[in-house]
């Protein structure tokens, strides 16, 4: 089987954000970066598969500036066989420029399935999966949190609000992956050695047109801290009196 | 002036809130460009039109509905293929669908066959001059952006719960169209639609959520957090990764980061430390209180009220109070 999966580098989210000067950006300076949550499920998944099926490949893709490549070797050294980027001085954030050009590259590959995130950790679009396949005409599933891959068929499960479905597909496809799957593996000292050796592929990004741009970014207020109604039981009915009173939550 | 659309959810025969939501907006947004119409676009088995009168009174024109028994639950080649054609032809100024699973699923497809980009998850909006403008959490809700998006049609997927629903008084007219698909050729069929045991109320629209976490223990004992859940008559159960992880429960009740963001009226955290995952995914509910009997946990930062003590103490008393509260206002 041959495998994709493009993966977006974002900074990580336990970081105390300001904003740059810009007024549209955070500010970069000391910001830490990592693979996107899901994306780290995806790369887990396709491993996964990967290993049941003899002689399978894991493609990971990233657009973005050289930057990306560091996470690109993160993915090679969990056991992804190859990388590629897609050269772009920056990441944008139409999600819809970005589909384009990962549309246009992974048309070359003939893959079996290729694994998007639900959606990435900075910009949670939740679009360019969805929009990749369409663009490339897959059949398409979204939000999986099970897979089982049967010859040229799958069959996952689909997460909805309070419900989840039971859907067949049939190979090539496009699935983006939900929580509850699988947890990303940690590189150990031979991966990240052998990763060392493994090629990274630099191609320019074909990006479409960025309709979609930030005009603004601010922080969100700050919730104040409140207050410690009492300890154990004994503060119960003062909890409740203050539900009714004072947050007529009750 | 300018048309607009929206695409009404159902889901099992019945038009889900976010419906109404998408309409609202839809309304808001044709009257703030100066009173142009609105559409309500639904797709379900038969029968499913007899819902176009809600979807008129929460501010639809004309509600265009496709019925068939093979769109009892969602075929999103089917629908998508749908929502692009009644899109394309309509002329309409943007289409309105919700963030939720399936909103968040169709958006996307019906986007990219009209070759157009799209604003996701946006809690507000408005138009200026060609432009669409947008607020959108970014960075699991650490930052928030406004985004511009210029283009036309405008597809864009709403928060749930960011627009309430209104009613206004007017019926609304009914068209009958055809799906743009036979639904027998959709390549993604489903096989089963699996209902979750015991989730009565959806997270995202409950509006008291009572979540647990490590603190409790075993599986068992999240008995005590739906036992509180009950007293509250309205709300939905809620969990941490580490519980859903340990399988205590399903991965679909999990809040945060790489869960359900919600944004109740009431939160109750009970043995729940605060990791800003967790905090991702709730920290914009109204009122939060959290149980935990550690005084310097990070969950009592952002709580408004919080109790430092043993849940197991707790919690019982807390629901009979609750019980008795609700009790004596009915
Ligand atoms: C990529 C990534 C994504 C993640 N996504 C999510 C996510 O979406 N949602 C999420 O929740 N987490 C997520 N996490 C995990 C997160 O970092 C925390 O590990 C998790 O939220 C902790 O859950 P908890 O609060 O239940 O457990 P703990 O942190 O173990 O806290 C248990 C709390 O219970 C209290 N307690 C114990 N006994 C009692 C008692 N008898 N009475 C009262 N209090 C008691 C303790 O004082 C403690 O504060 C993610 C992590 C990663 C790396
Ligand atoms: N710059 C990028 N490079 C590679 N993959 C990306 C990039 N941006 C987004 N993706 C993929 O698309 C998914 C959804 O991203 P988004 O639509 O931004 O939420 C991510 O989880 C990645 O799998």
């Amino acid at each position: 089987m041959h495998i994709a999966v493009p993966i977006k580098r974002v900074p990580d989210t336990e970081t105390r954000f300001t904003i740059a000067a810009d007024g549209k950006s955070v500010d970069t300076t000391g910001l830490k970066y990592d693979m996107s949550d899901f994306d780290g499920y995806a790369v887990e998944v396709a491993l996964q598969l990967a290993e049941k099926h003899e002689g399978s490949e894991v493609t990971v893709v990233s657009l973005g500036p050289d930057a990306v490549q560091e996470t690109i070797r993160k993915a090679l050294s969990m056991g992804a066989t190859r990388g590629i980027q897609l050269k772009a001085a920056d990441i944008p954030f139409d999600g819809f420029a970005i589909a384009q050009a990962l549309a246009s590259e992974l048309r070359e590959g003939n893959y079996d399935l290729i694994l998007f995130g639900r959606n990435s950790t900075d910009s949670a679009n939740g679009v360019v999966g969805t929009m990749t396949a369409e663009l490339m005409d897959l059949p398409c599933v979204t939000a999986i949190s099970e897979l089982h891959i049967d010859g040229n068929r799958g069959t996952a499960r689909r997460e909805l609000e309070g419900a989840a479905e039971m859907v067949e597909f049939p190979l090539p496809a496009v699935l983006t992956i939900d929580e509850g799957i699988a947890r990303p593996r940690l590189p150990g000292l031979k991966g990240i050695m052998a990763a060392k050796k493994k090629p990274i592929e630099v191609r320019e990004a074909a990006l479409g047109r960025p309709d979609l741009v930030i005009e603004k970014m601010a922080l969100p207020p700050e919730r104040s801290a409140g207050r410690i109604v009492g300890e154990g039981p004994g503060a119960v009915p003062e909890l409740v009196r203050l539900l009714q009173t004072e947050a007529k939550v009750l | 002036m300018a048309d607009m659309l929206a695409f009404a959810e159902a889901r099992g025969g019945e038009l889900r809130k976010v419906a109404l939501e998408a309409v609202t907006a839809a309304r808001r947004a044709a009257d703030a460009t100066g009173g142009g119409s609105v559409a309500a676009l639904l797709i379900g088995p038969p029968g499913i039109g007899n819902h176009a009168p809600e979807l008129g009174r929460a501010g639809a024109d004309r509600v265009l509905v496709v019925e068939h028994e093979a769109l009892a639950h969602c075929l999103p080649e089917v629908f998508a293929a749908t929502a692009a054609k009644v899109i394309g032809d309509g002329g309409f100024r943007a289409a309105f669908f919700s963030a939720s699973a399936e909103g968040r699923d169709l958006a996307p497809r019906v986007a990219a066959k009209l070759k157009v980009s799209m604003a996701a998850d946006i809690t507000s909006f408005g138009f200026d001059g060609d432009a669409m403008t947008a607020m959108h959490p970014v960075y699991i809700g650490k930052a928030i952006v406004t985004e511009r998006l210029t283009g036309a049609p405008a597809i864009v997927t709403l928060r749930p719960g960011a627009i309430d629903a209104v009613e206004t008084a007017k019926p609304g007219t009914v068209e009958a169209i055809s799906p743009a698909m036979d639904p027998a050729s959709a390549r993604v069929r489903v096989k089963e639609t699996v209902e979750q045991k015991g989730a009565t109320l959806d997270l995202g629209e409950a509006p008291v959520i009572v979540s647990g976490g490590r603190g409790l223990r075993a599986a068992e004992n999240f008995k005590l957090v739906e036992e509180l859940a009950a007293a509250f008559g309205n709300a939905a159960v809620g969990a941490t990764r580490a519980v859903t992880d340990d399988g205590w429960r399903a991965p679909t009740d999990q809040i945060g980061q790489t869960g359900r963001m919600v944004s109740p009226d009431l939160y109750v955290a009970v043995g729940i430390s605060g990791a800003v995952q967790h905090l991702a995914g709730m920290r914009t509910s109204r009122v939060i209180v959290a149980i935990n009997k550690d005084k310097d946990a990070p969950i009592f930062k952002i709580a408004d009220y919080g109790i430092v003590g043993d849940l197991f103490e707790v919690v019982p008393v807390l629901t009979e109070a609750v019980r008795r509260a609700r009790g004596a206002k009915s």
